[in-house]
C-alpha cells in the first residue's frame, strides 16, 4: 500500500486485482446485498400493515351481513296493539309489540321460571318489537292472528351465534350465561333459530342497537354532502383553472392566489372545519348538521386539488389548438370555450373524481360542523341533520355494544368499495382518453 | 314571498331576457344577421346576463348580512321590562340579582353569552317551535318574536320588489343598447372574465377567512386567558365551571402538554414512515425491475387512499392491543391509547406520502452524478448513499417537513387512538393527547358557546394553522431551490 | 496471448512495432432493445497510447466507449454481443466483477460532473472506495498527486474544501479527470470530454491526455478532428454502427481507405 501513496496514479499497479481488493470486494458485495434488503423490508412492511389493515377490516366485517333471528310464535292481540280500538295505526301502543313478542317467548319455554324470565327475555333483541310493529304495519291483516315471525336475536347472542364470542370461555367472562347457551342450543335443535341476511344494515340509519342499525341514513347522507361538493367546487374549480391558465397576466396578485391555491392544499382538514363553524354556522346563522354546509366546507378543501388537476389539463392542451382558432378570427374566450375546454375535459373529470373520493372521507372537519350528531332517519334536504358515511364509522367505532366492532369494518368495507369504484372510474377514463399530442 | 320564489322568477326573467335580447337584435339587423357585430346569441346573452346577475347578487349579500342585522334590530327594540322578565327565569340568581340592581336600558346589558341565548328563545318563538322554549319566558318574548317575524316577511318582499325593479330596469336598458353595431360578444366576455377571476378569488378569500375567524375567536379567547399561560403553561384541563359560584373548576389553558404530546406522536409516526418511506422510495427508484415498479407503486399508492377515519379504527382495533400486549409480555406498562399505537398507525399512513416525495426529489438528481460514481468502480448502494442521497438532501429535508406538517395536522387518527388526558411526558408508551384532539373534543358534543372552552379550540387552530403553514413556506422553498439546481 | 493473434488480423503492422495490445474488441454488436446500435465491432486498443474514436453523431462511437467498462448495464434493454477483452480477461464475462473493471478501466464524461461535494472528496470517493488508503495522510497524497497530474494543483491546493461545482467548467473537467486517476486505473475512457469546454480549458485537457498517455491507455471520443489529430496515436472512424477503418491517425488523416472516411474528415457531412 506505501507503494500506492508513493505514486498513487501510478498505472498498472494492478491493485484492483489483488487479494485483499478481492476481499474488500466481498465485503462491500454483501454491504450492497444488505442494503437491498432493507429496501425490500420496507416496502414489504409498508404492502404488510395494508394487508392487515384489509384483512382485519374484512374479517372483522363479513359477519355484520347476517343477524342471528329466532322464530317465535307470537299472539297479535289487537285489545293490546291498539287499545283504544280506532284501528288506526297512528293509535297504537307501539312498545306493546315488545311485551307480545316477550310472551311469545315465554310461551316457546313454558318452563322457565318467573325468576328466570329477565334472563331469557335477554335472548332477544329489545328493539324486536320494532321489527314486529314495522311487519303488523305493511301486513294489518295479521292483527288478531298468531303468527309465526322471525324476530332478530340480542346481541350477545347474536355475537355468540357467529362465533365473535366464544362460547368456550368461563361463563364470568362472556356476556351470555350457561342457560342463555343452554335455551339457543334447544331453538337451534328446534330450528327455530338460524342466521338470516342483515338487510337493517342498508335499509336503517342510526341506532343504539347493533340489530337496528344501518347504513342509509349516512349514505343518503354522504350523497347530499358530495352532491352540493360537485355542484359548488367543480364549476368554481375550472373557472379559477381556466383563469389562471389561460387568461391571467403575471403579476402579483396571480401569484397570490397561486400560492394560496398551493398552501390552502396543505391546511389540515381540521382548520376548514374551524371556518366552516365559525363563518358558516356562527357568523351567518346556518343550521349544525346540515349536508349544505358539510358540503360547501368539504368544497372549500377539494378547490385546490381541482383547480391543480385542471390547470394541468388545460397545460397538456398544445398551444396549437389556441393559435389554430384564434387565427380563424374566435375570441380567446370562445377558444378557450369551444376547443380547450373540451379538449382537457377528460383530464379535468379525473382530477375531480379524485377530488371527490377524498371528499368522500373525509371526517374531521365534518365533526366541527356537528355531522356527528345521532341521525335516525336519512335526510330528507340539504337542511336537515344528517350524518355521512365516514362521520358514522367514527361513531360506531366509538360505541360499546360489541355488535358495532362488525358494524364498523362493515361501514368501512362499504366506504372502501365506493372509493375503489370512484378511483377505478378515474383510472379508465384516464386510460381512455388519454393522449398524446 | 320566500326567497326561493324570488330566485326562481328571477331566473325566468334573464331567460326571457335571452330570448327578447335575440329577437331585437335579429330585427335591428334588417334580416341581414352578418351586419350585427356579433351573433344572436350574444344579444341574448347580453340581456340575459344583466337581468340576472345583480339582482342575484343582491339576494347572495341579502342572505349573508339578513340575520344579524334582523337580530340587531329585534334586539335594539326590546323593552328593558320584556328582557328583565327573560332573564328572572333563565339565568342564575345571582346574576339576575347582579343585573337588576344595576338597571338596565335593554338587551345590550345582558352578557354575551346570555343575549345570545335569549335569542335563540325569540328564534324558536318566531319560527313556531314553541316547544323549545322555556313556558316561563314566551309572554315576555312574544312581541320581540312577533316583530322578527314582521321583518323577516317585510324585508323579503322588499328584497323581491327590489330585485324585480333592477332586472326590470336591466331589461328595459340593455333592450335598447342593441344596435348592430354594438358590441354584445365583448361585453359579455367581459362580464365572463370577472366571473373567471371572482372563482380565482375563492382562494385568496377562503385563506382570508381562516385567518380571520381563527383570529378573531382567539382574540377573545386571549380576552380570558393570557397568552403567556396559553403558550407556556404546563397544565391544560379545560373545564370551566358552569355557573361563577361553583367550586375548583376554574379551567386551565396551559398548552404545552398538547404540543408536547403532538410532537412526541408525529415523532413516532416521523421514525415509521421516514425510514420505510425513504427506503421503499430508494428500492423502487434505483434496484426494482420495471414491472415490480409498476405494480408495487400503486399499491402503496392504495395506503393513501384510505380515509384516515379506517386508520383510526384500525389503530384501536389491531395496533393498539398488540403494542399493549407487547407490553405486557415486556413486562412495560404500557397505556392502552398510547401514543407509540397512534404514532404507528399515522406512521403507516404518511408512508406513501415521504415515498412519492423522496422518489420525485432522488429522480431529480441528474444521470451524469450516477455514471460519475459508477464509471469510479462504486457499487449502486455506495452510489446511493454517498452521491444520491447527500445530492438529494435538501429535497428529502423538505419532503421531511411536509411529512411532519401532514402528521401533526392529522386528526381522526389521534382522535380515535390517543388519550384525553393532557400529559406532560415524552414517554411513547403513555397516553397522550394532542392539539388536534383537544380541537375536535371542545368542538364536538355539547357545547357552551362563548366560554373560554369552547374558544380555546379556535386558540389552538390558529397556532395549528400557522405551525403548518409555516413548515409548508419553508419545506416549499427548500424543495424549490432544490429543483433550480438540478434543472 | 490470444489477444496477440487476433490482432494480427486487425493491424498487422502495430504487432510488429511491439506494442502490447491492453483491450480488444471482435464482433462487438450493441442493441437497444431490437435496435441494433453497433454491427460489429473489430479493434485493438494498445497500451500507453489514445486511440481516438470519430464519426458523424449517432454513429456508435460513444456507445462503443461505454461497453468498454459495461457502463451500458446501467440502461436496462441494452444487450452487448461479441468478445470484448481487457488483457486476459472477457468483460462481459458474468464472472467477472463489473466493479473491479470499473476501477480498471475509468471514465471521464462530455459535462463535467463533480459530485456535490468538496474537492478533496471528490478525488479520495474513488480510493476510500477501493481501499487504496486508509490513513488520512495517504489520502492527502493521493489528493495531491492526482491533482498534480491533471494539472489543477496550484489552482486549487487552497481550496480544497470548497466544493467541486464552484470551479469553472475545465477546471470541472481537469477535477474529474483527477478523479478517475485516483483510483489507480489502467485505461481512461473519455467521452467528448472538451466538448462542454472553452478553447482555451480544452487546451489544457488536451496538453494533460498527452501527459497521462505515459501512465494510463486512453480511449477519447470526440467530434472535433483536429483534436483527434492532436491528441491521438490512433484513430478509428465509425460510421452508421460501423468501424470503417482504424489505423494511425497521420494515415487516417492523410490518407484514408474508405471514401466515407475522406468525405467526413473532408467535412462533406458530419
Amino acid at each position: 500500500m506505501t507503494d500506492i501513496v508513493a505514486n498513487p496514479i501510478a498505472a498498472n499497479t494492478g491493485f484492483h486485482r489483488t487479494e485483499a481488493a478481492e476481499k474488500r470486494l466481498r465485503r462491500r458485495y454483501a454491504a450492497e446485498q444488505r442494503f437491498k434488503i432493507y429496501g425490500i423490508i420496507a416496502i414489504t412492511l409498508a404492502i404488510g400493515m395494508l394487508v392487515l389493515l384489509l384483512f382485519t377490516i374484512l374479517r372483522n366485517g363479513v359477519t355484520a351481513f347476517q343477524q342471528t333471528a329466532i322464530q317465535l310464535e307470537v299472539t297479535l292481540d289487537p285489545a293490546v296493539i291498539d287499545p283504544k280500538g280506532t284501528g288506526n295505526p297512528a293509535d297504537w301502543d307501539r312498545a306493546a309489540f315488545q311485551d307480545l313478542v316477550h310472551d311469545a317467548l315465554y310461551k316457546e319455554f313454558p318452563d322457565v321460571s318467573r325468576g328466570d324470565r329477565r334472563e331469557l327475555r335477554r335472548m332477544i333483541s329489545p328493539v324486536a318489537g320494532v321489527f314486529l310493529g314495522n311487519q303488523v304495519l305493511k301486513d294489518p291483516s295479521m292483527l288478531g292472528q298468531t303468527v309465526s315471525v322471525w324476530l332478530p336475536a340480542s346481541d350477545p347472542i347474536n355475537q355468540i351465534v357467529k362465533g365473535r364470542i366464544d362460547r368456550e370461555l368461563p361463563e364470568a367472562n362472556r356476556p351470555v350465561s350457561d342457560q342463555q347457551l343452554a335455551w339457543l342450543d334447544q331453538l337451534r335443535e328446534r330450528g327455530d333459530s338460524k342466521t338470516i341476511f342483515n338487510s337493517t344494515f342498508f335499509t336503517a340509519s342510526d341506532s343504539n342497537y347493533p340489530e337496528l342499525a344501518g347504513l342509509w341514513g349516512s349514505v343518503v347522507g354522504s350523497i347530499f354532502t358530495l352532491a352540493v361538493t360537485l355542484v359548488l367546487a367543480l364549476p368554481i374549480g375550472v373557472a379559477a383553472a381556466v383563469y389562471l391558465e389561460e387568461f391571467a397576466p403575471k403579476n402579483k396578485f396571480t401569484d397570490l392566489i397561486e400560492v394560496n391555491i398551493n398552501n390552502l392544499a396543505a391546511v389540515p382538514s381540521i382548520v376548514f372545519g374551524l371556518l366552516g363553524l365559525a363563518v358558516f354556522l356562527n357568523f351567518f346563522g346556518m343550521p349544525r348538521s346540515a349536508p349544505l354546509v358539510g358540503g360547501m366546507v368539504i368544497a372549500l378543501m377539494s378547490l385546490p386539488t381541482i383547480i391543480i388537476a385542471s390547470r394541468a389539463a388545460l397545460k397538456a392542451v398544445p398551444p396549437s389548438i389556441r393559435e389554430a382558432a384564434l387565427g380563424m378570427g374566435a375570441s380567446k374566450l370562445q377558444t378557450v370555450w369551444h376547443h380547450v375546454l373540451p379538449l382537457a375535459m377528460p383530464g379535468i373529470l379525473t382530477g375531480t373524481i379524485i377530488a371527490m373520493a377524498q371528499a368522500l372521507g373525509e371526517t374531521a372537519p365534518l365533526l366541527m360542523i356537528g355531522m356527528n350528531a345521532f341521525v335516525t332517519a336519512p335526510p330528507t334536504g340539504l337542511l336537515s341533520s344528517s350524518s355521512v358515511l365516514p362521520v358514522q364509522i367514527y361513531i360506531w367505532a366509538d360505541a360499546p355494544e360489541r355488535g358495532f366492532v362488525e358494524l364498523t369494518s362493515a361501514a368501512i368495507m362499504i366506504l372502501l368499495i365506493f372509493l375503489i369504484t370512484m378511483n377505478g372510474i378515474a383510472i379508465y377514463l384516464r386510460k381512455k382518453f388519454e393522449r398524446r399530442w | 314571498m320566500p326567497i326561493q320564489l324570488t330566485v326562481a322568477v328571477l331566473l325566468i326573467l334573464s331567460a326571457i331576457g335571452y330570448w327578447i335580447g335575440r329577437q331585437r337584435a335579429m330585427s335591428v339587423s334588417g334580416g341581414r344577421v352578418a351586419s350585427l357585430h356579433s351573433v344572436p346569441n350574444y344579444y341574448g346573452s347580453f340581456v340575459a346576463v344583466w337581468a340576472g346577475i345583480p339582482a342575484l347578487l343582491l339576494v347572495l349579500f341579502f342572505l349573508m348580512l339578513k340575520g344579524p342585522v334582523i337580530e340587531m334590530l329585534v334586539l335594539g327594540a326590546m323593552s328593558p321590562d320584556a328582557v328583565l322578565s327573560w332573564a328572572k327565569a333563565s339565568i342564575s340568581p345571582n346574576d339576575f340579582q347582579a343585573l337588576s340592581t344595576a338597571g338596565i336600558a335593554g338587551a345590550d346589558a345582558l352578557a354575551e353569552t346570555q343575549r345570545n341565548l335569549m335569542m335563540i328563545n325569540i328564534r324558536n318563538l318566531a319560527t313556531g317551535q314553541e316547544r323549545f322554549v322555556n313556558p316561563a319566558v314566551v309572554d315576555a318574548l312574544l312581541p320581540a318574536a312577533q316583530h322578527m317575524q314582521h321583518l323577516e316577511a317585510t324585508s323579503r318582499w322588499s328584497l323581491f320588489a327590489i330585485c324585480m325593479a333592477i332586472a326590470a330596469g336591466a331589461l328595459f336598458i340593455t333592450h335598447r343598447k342593441i344596435t348592430p353595431q354594438f358590441r354584445a360578444r365583448n361585453n359579455v366576455e367581459r362580464v365572463v372574465t370577472w366571473g373567471l377571476i371572482v372563482c380565482s378569488v375563492i382562494a385568496i378569500l377562503t385563506t382570508v377567512g381562516i385567518v380571520l375567524s381563527l383570529l378573531f375567536e382567539s382574540m377573545r379567547f386571549f380576552a380570558r386567558v393570557s397568552p403567556v399561560e396559553f403558550l407556556f403553561g404546563l397544565q391544560w384541563s379545560p373545564q370551566t365551571a358552569i355557573r361563577a359560584d361553583q367550586v375548583g373548576a376554574s379551567g386551565a389553558f396551559g398548552a404545552i402538554p398538547l404540543f408536547t404530546g403532538t410532537l412526541l406522536i408525529a415523532t413516532v409516526a416521523m421514525a415509521v414512515a421516514l425510514p420505510l418511506g425513504l427506503l421503499s422510495a430508494i428500492y423502487l427508484s434505483e434496484y426494482a425491475p420495471r414491472r415490480v415498479r409498476d405494480t408495487v407503486k400503486p399499491v402503496l399508492e392504495i395506503l393513501a387512499g384510505i380515509p384516515t377515519v379506517v386508520y383510526g379504527f384500525f389503530a384501536i382495533l389491531t395496533v393498539a392491543p398488540f403494542v399493549r400486549d407487547m407490553g405486557v409480555a415486556l413486562g412495560l406498562p404500557v397505556s392502552s391509547n398510547s401514543a407509540l399505537a397512534a404514532g404507528i398507525v399515522m406512521g403507516i399512513m404518511i408512508v406513501p406520502f415521504v415515498s412519492s416525495l423522496s422518489d420525485d426529489v432522488i429522480n431529480a438528481v441528474p444521470q451524469s452524478l450516477r455514471d460519475g460514481s459508477y464509471g469510479l468502480g462504486a457499487t449502486r448502494s455506495e452510489t446511493i448513499r454517498q452521491v444520491i442521497l447527500p445530492a438529494a438532501l435538501p429535497g428529502i429535508v423538505g419532503a421531511f417537513l411536509l411529512a411532519v406538517s401532514r402528521a401533526i395536522g392529522e386528526t381522526m387518527i389521534v382522535v380515535m387512538a390517543a388519550g384525553m388526558a393532557a400529559n406532560l411526558t415524552f414517554n411513547p408508551l403513555d397516553a397522550v393527547t394532542t392539539v388536534t384532539v383537544q380541537i375536535a373534543a371542545l368542538l364536538t358534543g355539547d357545547q357552551e358557546f362563548e366560554s373560554a372552552k369552547t374558544l380555546s379550540a379556535f386558540a389552538l387552530g390558529f397556532v395549528l394553522f400557522f405551525a403548518t403553514l409555516a413548515l409548508n413556506v419553508v419545506a416549499l422553498r427548500v424543495v424549490q431551490k432544490y429543483r433550480e439546481k438540478y434543472d | 496471448m490470444e489477444a496477440m493473434t487476433m490482432s494480427q488480423t486487425v493491424d498487422p503492422g502495430a504487432a510488429a512495432a511491439g506494442k502490447i495490445v491492453k483491450m480488444s474488441s471482435r464482433g462487438t454488436k450493441v442493441f437497444y432493445g431490437e435496435k441494433r446500435a453497433l454491427h460489429g465491432i473489430d479493434v485493438d486498443i494498445y497500451r500507453n497510447e489514445v486511440l481516438a474514436l470519430i464519426g458523424p453523431s449517432g454513429c456508435g462511437k460513444s456507445t462503443f466507449l461505454r461497453t468498454l467498462n459495461r457502463m451500458n448495464d446501467t440502461i436496462d434493454i441494452c444487450r452487448v454481443e461479441g468478445k470484448l477483452m481487457l488483457d486476459d480477461q472477457d468483460i462481459y464475462d458474468p464472472k467477472l466483477d463489473v466493479v473491479q473493471l470499473r476501477a480498471r478501466v475509468g471514465m471521464v464524461f462530455q459535462k463535467p460532473n463533480p459530485f456535490p461535494k468538496s474537492i478533496y472528496e471528490n478525488i479520495i470517493y474513488g480510493p476510500k472506495l477501493h481501499g487504496l488508503a486508509t490513513r488520512k495522510d495517504e489520502f492527502d497524497a493521493i489528493v495531491e498527486a492526482s491533482l498534480q497530474r491533471a494539472g489543477l494543483w496550484n489552482e486549487v491546493k487552497d481550496r480544497l474544501l470548497e466544493p467541486g461545482t464552484g470551479l469553472s467548467g475545465g477546471q470541472q473537467q481537469r477535477l474529474c479527470i483527477a478523479r478517475a486517476i485516483a483510483v489507480s486505473p489502467e485505461v481512461i475512457l473519455m467521452d467528448e470530454p472538451c466538448s462542454a469546454l472553452d478553447p482555451i480549458a480544452t487546451a489544457h485537457i488536451e496538453e494533460l491526455i498527452d501527459e497521462l498517455r505515459e501512465n494510463f491507455t486512453i480511449v477519447i471520443v470526440t467530434h472535433n478532428m483536429q483534436q483527434a489529430a492532436r491528441v491521438s496515436q490512433r484513430t478509428a472512424f465509425f460510421h452508421l454502427g460501423d468501424l470503417v477503418e482504424v489505423g494511425e491517425t497521420e494515415d487516417i488523416f492523410t490518407n484514408p481507405r474508405d471514401e466515407r472516411t475522406q468525405g467526413y474528415i473532408t467535412g462533406r457531412y458530419g
